[in-house]
């Protein structure tokens, strides 16, 4: 029609400005960004709200006895009472993370992805490990009540009957090793062909061309798994239930060094259970500056995660 | 042939061989200017038929290019020449690949060991993510260059062979990720050459290049080729008129097993016959472009 039928200058001005500044065809594109907008507002509110009213409830413990809470042990006053052995245990429990669930779940991805044939084994084996990243976390306090603490009491605590900080280290282990196997495992497949294409093609073995290029290239993703990984075990609590963590009174010392693996343990996510049943305000207060406490010990263990991975995300 | 000329495979010098690896001082003793030999070979991937009957030499100190259309089997035969076939675990060779007179398939055969050797330019540059230094010192490094003094000279001496020294000199510890496509591509050309390899296999190495990067790059085969055999895949047909020795055409048949198609090699001649008077009407349709 236009080209039949020129249009008037005016009128094909006039048709213009109207043309280009309509904009009623992106009305559902407006609704679907005030959608996403309110869900990143309401998860960021929640967790705004959920720090602020900790830090409120628990101020007057973190202000009157903050050091007094971290180095007193268990007790049955609130005012007495302290995180020292709790604080171990979940230090503990980190560093089993750390060096147990951390070397294993990335060996298992590399295997996975650089070494093995791919195939329905592999596939099967991919499915399966999906799928334990997915069981509830009380189905692993049973594992680990069966194997470590009932099995094999004799390596992980004969005097504690098993219920030691070995068999919380290793439950909580194997509890994140699906995360780490399936974030390090993403990692390495995002690793661009060409990069190793590029190793081989100078004479690199497999093993070369994984160590010198593909876990560098893949070290920011791994350490984001190693970071969810920590997380998750620092605030577990059900499965250590089950494995035998001390909610009442625990005898060690207040000492931040345990004298031995095979003891006794608590963790922060038990204290913080067991002090919330507790009655009165006081108790309250403890266990909110004992949350306040666990989120700091969390974003530590995780900083340096995260300095680990910019450094790696610098250098791509 | 002086030794000179010979690459360092002739003198034997510069990398440790272990007991399992074949004789080859004694093949190379008496050895042409033939660097491979190509008999009857079909690779497949699983059950597929992806190339058949590629029957050619390639010479020293030559420039061999591939052409064919799209899924004729060029990469597919360039990546059987270093053995980067293997890293598809579906992909099997049949017939006979010989370099140097050593079967490139045979059982002793270390892949790791042939692709020191056999250098690979790729169609996409693929620097690694890490400095221009590291990039050309990798490969020395893996076989057995310790000492600093003797890495910067390779470094030195491999981007001056990649005409690319002069643009770089000065910010040898940055990324090469911050290098324009063409350096790229040199660096990859220089990565390459600093395992002092005997052969370079390129792979479509100007695809992803301006005409004046695909020119630099062009004159530095040239350059290249005094002193390496170079097997050239590419879809530019003038390309391979202007840089090549030798071209071989590929092109794709009808399998007669299945309805997918097979790339067959169809001639293999010096390039100014192939692109004057080619001895198959095929190739002549192909390089006046009436087909493909």
């Amino acid at each position: 029609m236009a080209l039949s039928q020129p249009r008037q200058a005016a009128s094909l001005a006039a048709d213009l400005v109207s043309d280009i500044t309509r904009n009623e065809r992106d009305l559902s594109g407006k609704a679907f960004r005030i959608a996403l907008l309110a869900g990143i507002i309401t998860a960021f509110v929640v967790l705004v709200v959920l720090i602020v009213d900790v830090i409120n409830v628990g101020s007057p413990v973190l202000s009157e006895r903050l050091g007094d809470l971290l180095s007193s042990t268990l007790g049955s006053k609130p005012e007495t009472s302290g995180l020292s052995q709790a604080l171990r245990g979940s230090f503990y429990i980190g560093v089993f993370v750390l060096l147990v669930a951390v070397p294993l779940g990335v060996s298992a991805a590399i295997f996975l992805e650089e070494y093995a044939r791919q195939g329905r084994l592999t596939r099967f084996i991919d499915i399966n490990i999906r799928n334990l990243a997915g069981v509830p976390s009380v189905v692993y306090g049973i594992l680990g009540l069966t194997v470590f603490v009932q099995a094999l009491r004799a390596f992980t605590g004969p005097d504690s009957n098993g219920r030691s900080v070995i068999s919380a280290g290793l439950t909580l282990s194997i509890l994140v090793l699906p995360i780490i196997i399936i974030t390090s495992a993403e990692a390495i497949r995002a690793v661009p062909n060409g990069i190793r294409e590029a190793g081989y093609g100078v004479g690199a073995t497999r093993w070369e061309v994984v160590k010198s290029h593909v876990l560098p290239y893949a070290a920011p993703g791994i350490l984001t798994g190693t970071v969810l990984a920590l997380a998750r075990a620092l605030g577990e609590a059900a499965p250590l239930i089950l494995v035998g963590a001390t909610t009442g009174f625990l005898t060690s010392g207040s000492s931040y060094l345990p004298s031995s693996l095979q003891e006794r343990f608590t963790a922060l996510p038990i204290v913080i259970s067991t002090w919330s049943g507790r009655p009165g305000e006081d108790w309250r207060a403890s266990t909110a500056a004992a949350i306040v406490i666990m989120l700091a010990v969390v974003l530590v263990a995780n900083a340096g995660a995260i300095l680990l991975r910019n450094h790696y995300e610098k250098k791509r | 042939m002086t030794s000179d000329q010979l690459p360092e495979l002739a003198k034997g010098s510069f990398r440790m061989h272990t007991s399992a690896s074949p004789p080859e001082v004694s093949t190379v003793s008496n050895a042409t200017d033939e660097v491979f030999k190509v008999a009857d070979l079909k690779v497949f991937y699983g059950q597929f038929l992806a190339v058949r009957d590629v029957n050619l030499t390639v010479q020293a100190r030559e420039i061999t290019a591939f052409i064919g259309p799209s899924g004729c089997g060029k990469t597919t035969v360039l990546r059987c020449f270093n053995r980067m076939n293997d890293l598809i675990e579906i992909a099997r060779v049949e017939g006979s690949l010989n370099y140097r007179g050593i079967d490139l398939y045979g059982p002793a055969v270390n892949a790791t060991e042939v692709r020191r050797r056999i250098g690979m330019v790729f169609q996409k540059p693929n620097p690694f993510p890490k400095s221009i230094y590291e990039n050309l010192a990798f490969g020395p490094r893996l076989n057995g260059v310790k000492k600093k003094n003797d890495l910067d000279d390779i470094v030195e001496s491999s981007l001056k062979r990649a005409a690319l020294w002069d643009e770089v000199k000065d910010r040898l510890k940055s990324s090469a990720m911050g290098l324009s496509g063409g350096q790229q591509q040199r660096l990859c050309i220089a990565r390459c050459v600093a395992v002092k390899p005997d052969v370079i296999l390129m792979d479509e190495p100007c695809s992803a290049l301006d005409p004046i990067a695909t020119a630099r790059i062009e004159d530095l085969m040239q350059e290249l080729k005094q002193d390496y055999a170079i097997v050239i895949v590419t879809h530019n047909m003038q390309q391979a008129a202007r840089v090549s020795d030798r071209t071989a055409f590929f092109t794709t048949e009808v399998n007669p097993e299945g309805d997918r198609r097979t790339g067959v090699l169809v001639e293999y001649n010096p390039t100014e016959k192939v692109f004057s008077k080619p001895d198959d009407t095929r190739t002549e349709q192909y390089v006046t472009g009436r087909f493909g």
